[in-house]
């Protein structure tokens, strides 16, 4: 604030004028030119207080994720592991197995990998980036490059003999393609596509189509989350609304109460609630309303997810409800009825459309953040309530295909950052608040 | 409440309805948080109310979860790991986004609304989005299982809730205080800690919190960036979930909920007396 509006503030306006006749400082400097400075350094200053924090997050933050969306499309894999070979593919006409050429260009870059410290070597990530497009990739070119130095001319029969990878055209047509330093065949797999063998991009086997689908699982569930937010948030926040003020405070915490807990307890309460041995089940048992072989199964699936979520979520929803209900006066509703309007009339042509604001706001912050939910679907979604951020987590620890989850990732964040500037459209972040 | 003399008796139907409504969306929100606690003191490895339990015969209960609970090395290094990083992440996040709170709130200030984008992004980035860029870049920069790599992380992730909070508490601040200051010949430095630090502290400070229950509560970061060494309560409870699941979780779950009551309290209380000390409290 006013911490340094003194630096700039020492243009004392002299009485003086230039041979032009424009204003002097005191000191005899152009009263333009003074001002702009100091306006400049005002600029400066405040710009200094932002420099750490957005070098911090620029450089922690931003950058780590440019990077992550960078790999969905870098393939350095093919151009490092195989220079000759894919120099030598360059004549090759793509109908039948290539010349002897282009084997032995394969079997000179398998020699010269060989002699570089294993550290350096560039076979084992071909291998393993190639087993991405083909799956028997990785067995053929390790057991190839194993033996590669018992090699004799013609090479071809050698390559041949030695896996049968080599004898398919395929392969061949996967080197050509992936032997440049971008590569849209992680995208092609997210969207459930593959390419032909005339390099066309076409629908997967209906048995390997898996993203589209969990895409549009995540979005239909962030769908029936967000509703239910709003059939369960509209009344409570039209409710506390409605009430006297140190009132709706005391009855608030039953609002916060939740959103301050940390979100593995909320988890694991759920857990607790919903399991076959749980207290709902058991409850029902002794109720005698269901038996005690047919307890219903109500965690580790989508229903499990969505009802966890419902409640982690639900704050979301009231809170910027409640703070637009506030601010609508309840004579607007009471006029209506003195108009004539039924009850119902009053609040559908009155009330709710004043509400729509609100609505807005939590309605996009709970899809927001639902669709990029991790740990409830990963703990309590089983197969079936399973989201796309879990697949991400997949690729990254445990199938280690980083191509393909940066592709996935970057699609998430895309709609996302849409969502936001979709969001900020319709009411602005200024009317993000918590608690 | 007495209801309105000219409510018809569909009117007073519908006024008790709306009210049972509510309630049950209330209790819907609270029940499951609060069931747990009684539920901890369970006597044996259920996750159900006993039939000991429900007769209140003093054997259905133990403390015997919270034996395990703080006899396990395990929970009791995990404690001291989220309050270690919950603390560092803090104090960086909390410095760095008042800093940049205080330039933002200057009229003069370029490219505003860019920065600010920028600047809440941790918070509007999913999260699996933001743990899979950090596991890849602190990897490549040799940060990756140390604390620094969490606190770095968890700081990052915290920010928005200073510049946030800080920026709206700077709303309602009036600048002739520290033009009136530094006309007194107070330094920029002495102007900043007598006069403006004083007034933005309630905002400061809730800002603090938010982002230390960031920290406390973050997992999803923790999975990928932490090692064996920094695994923080909430990691500890994923394994617990994921492994074994076994009532010394309700333990933990309870000494949590006590937590975030009492942070949600000094937030509460903060909250009224900015909105006091700016006479925006009706009372």
């Amino acid at each position: 604030m006013a911490m340094s509006d003194d630096a700039g503030d020492d243009v004392a306006i002299g009485n003086e004028t230039d041979s032009k006749g424009r204003l002097l400082t005191s000191d005899g400097r152009p009263l333009r030119a003074a001002l702009e400075r100091a306006n400049r350094r005002r600029k400066l200053t405040a710009f200094g207080l932002v420099t750490p924090l957005l070098a911090f997050i620029v450089i922690f933050f931003a950058y780590p994720i440019v990077q992550m969306m960078w790999r969905s499309v870098d393939n350095p894999a093919v151009i490092e592991a195989l220079p000759r070979t894919l120099d030598a593919l360059q004549d090759w006409d793509g109908e039948e197995l290539p010349s002897e050429d282009v084997y032995r260009a394969l079997y000179e870059d398998m020699m010269a990998d060989e002699e570089l410290p294993r550290i350096e070597q560039k076979i084992g990530p071909l291998a393993v980036r190639l087993n991405y497009e083909v799956s028997a990739a990785r067995g053929a070119i390790s057991r190839t490059s194993r033996n590669v130095d018992e090699f004799e001319p013609p090479y071809k029969e050698a390559f041949m003999d030695a896996h049968r990878l080599w004898n398919d055209t395929e392969i061949w047509r996967i080197i050509e393609r992936e032997g440049r330093p971008l590569t849209a065949s992680y995208y092609v797999a997210a969207v459930d596509a593959e390419y032909n063998a005339d390099n066309e991009i076409v629908r997967a086997d209906e048995n390997r189509r898996i993203y589209v689908s969990l895409f549009g699982r995540t979005f239909a569930m962030s769908i029936v989350i967000t509703f239910m937010t709003f059939a369960l948030g509209f009344p409570i926040a039209y409710y506390l609304s409605s009430l006297p003020m140190s009132k709706a405070n005391l009855l608030m915490i039953a609002v916060l109460l939740p959103f301050w807990t940390s979100l593995l307890v909320r988890t694991s309460a759920w857990i607790v609630l919903l399991q076959g041995q749980g207290v709902i089940n058991d409850s029902l048992v002794g109720l005698g309303l269901i038996g005690d072989d047919d307890r219903l199964s109500m965690i580790y699936n989508q229903t499990g997810t969505i009802i966890a979520m419902t409640h982690i979520l639900l704050p979301f929803m009231v809170l910027p409800l409640y703070s637009v209900m506030k601010t609508i006066p309840p004579s607007y509703a009471r006029a209506a009825r003195s108009l004539g309007a039924t009850p119902f009339t009053a609040f559908r042509r009155v009330y709710f459309p004043q509400t729509l604001p609100g609505i807005a706001a939590g309605g996009v912050l709970v899809f927001i953040i639902s669709i990029g939910y991790y740990i409830t679907p990963a703990l309590v979604g089983g197969q079936d309530g399973r989201m796309i951020s879990n697949e991400i987590a997949r690729h990254i620890q445990s199938s280690l295909n980083w191509g393909l989850a940066a592709a996935l990732g970057t699609m998430l964040l895309v709609s996302v950052l849409i969502l936001y500037w979709l969001f900020n459209k319709l009411v602005g972040t200024d009317s993000l608040k918590f608690g | 409440m007495s209801l309105p003399a000219y409510y018809t008796t569909k009117d007073k139907v519908w006024h008790y309805a709306f009210r049972v409504i509510c309630f049950s969306i209330f209790f819907f929100l609270l029940a499951p948080i609060l069931i747990m606690i009684p539920l901890s003191f369970n006597a044996g490895p259920y996750f159900t109310f006993t039939r000991e339990m429900l007769t209140l015969n003093p054997e259905g209960y133990s403390l015997r979860w919270y034996q395990d609970f703080l006899g396990d090395e395990g929970w009791m290094r995990s404690i001291s790991n989220s309050f270690i990083i919950g603390i560092a992440a803090t104090v960086l996040s909390t410095s760095l986004g008042t800093l940049a709170a205080l330039g933002l709130s200057r009229a003069e200030m370029p490219a505003k609304g860019l920065i600010m984008g920028i600047l809440i992004s941790p918070m509007i980035v999913p999260l699996i989005i933001s743990a899979a860029g950090m596991f890849f870049f602190f990897s490549q920069i040799n940060i990756a299982q140390t604390f620094v790599g969490v606190v770095l992380a968890h700081a990052a992730l915290g920010t928005p809730f200073v510049v946030i909070t800080v920026t709206a508490t700077l709303v309602g601040f009036d600048q002739s205080l520290t033009r009136a200051a530094a006309n007194l010949g107070a330094s920029p430095t002495t102007n900043f800690f007598k006069i403006t630090m004083p007034l933005i502290l309630p905002g400061v400070i809730s800002g603090a919190l938010f982002a230390f229950i960031t920290s406390f509560d973050e997992i999803v970061v923790v999975l990928f960036v932490a090692g064996v060494e920094q695994r923080t309560i909430p990691r500890e409870m994923w394994s617990g979930i994921r492994e074994d699941i076994s009532p010394t979780i309700l333990a933990v779950a309870t000494i949590l909920v006590l937590i975030s009551i009492a942070l949600l309290t000094v937030v509460e209380l903060l909250r009224r007396r900015g909105e006091r000390m700016r006479g925006l409290s009706p009372q």
